[in-house]
């Protein structure tokens, strides 16, 4: 196996220890917070430890999804092009969606 | 083709069906699954950032039927993904591999992240005061 393929199986379960808790909070979060309105949702994510823990989620979250997506893209797509794309696709998605949550919460944030 | 460089998965159409590749190929179904979810959270962070309009269209989509049933799926999906990662975790550390403990830890799995859901949902309605 490569040195890629440890350092990407070592930080799947990196990132699988550190969602066991994040997705315990974000579970009861959801419940709680399920039809609140916008200025309670902005008040809740505005508080600097719900802020944060919630962008660790995110960052984590699709980090793990990009890692896992791929070895499934790895072990079903045989073509080396369509692979190849296949995975730049799914990174390029999850950056994007990370940069785009950042920037939300961000906004919350500070736009108060 | 250029081989991957690590073991592949042994292929689904001539490969016996049993709880452990059942079990094997739902984390992965739901981690595929989770990730749209994932799609519908940055949306509503999204939203929640940039107008009341924004807000109350992912508002509206998760109140509507269609909404709560996803959001149903996703929850069930992720208990699952959840309780499945961690009989992983364990295997990664090298416990559990004794073929009666993986049977029973796979069990444990299909009926605590079955629990986990009802519980969650009746728990979430009653707080509403839905339920």
């Amino acid at each position: 196996m490569s040195r890629l393929s440890v350092h990407h199986w070592r930080n799947q379960r990196l990132t699988a220890l550190v969602l066991i808790p994040l997705t315990l909070w974000f579970v009861i979060s959801m419940f709680v917070h399920m039809g609140d309105s916008r200025a309670q949702i902005a008040a809740w994510l505005s508080r600097p430890v719900e802020g944060l823990l919630m962008a660790a989620l995110v960052l984590a979250v699709l980090y793990h999804m990009a890692l896992g997506v791929r070895v499934v893209i790895e072990d079903y797509v045989a073509d080396d092009g369509r692979r190849a794309r296949a995975v730049t696709a799914v990174n390029v998605a999850g950056f994007a969606l990370a940069i785009i949550a950042l920037a939300a919460l961000a906004a919350i944030g500070f736009g108060g | 083709m250029t081989p991957v460089e690590r073991p592949l998965s042994p292929h689904l159409q001539i490969y016996k069906w049993q709880l452990t590749s059942v079990l094997s190929i739902t984390h992965r179904a739901t981690g595929v699954a989770l990730s749209f979810g994932t799609v519908f959270l940055v949306w509503f962070l999204a939203a929640a950032a940039w107008s009341d309009g924004a807000f109350a269209l992912a508002q509206g989509f998760w109140s509507s039927w269609l909404g709560q049933l996803c959001l149903f799926g996703w929850s069930a999906a992720l208990f699952y993904h959840l309780l499945n990662g961690i009989r992983h975790l364990a295997w990664d550390i090298g416990l559990g591999f004794e073929l009666k403990t993986v049977y029973r830890s796979g069990w444990a799995v299909v009926i605590g992240s079955l629990l986990l859901t009802l519980v969650a949902w009746i728990v979430g309605l009653h707080l509403r005061g839905q339920l």
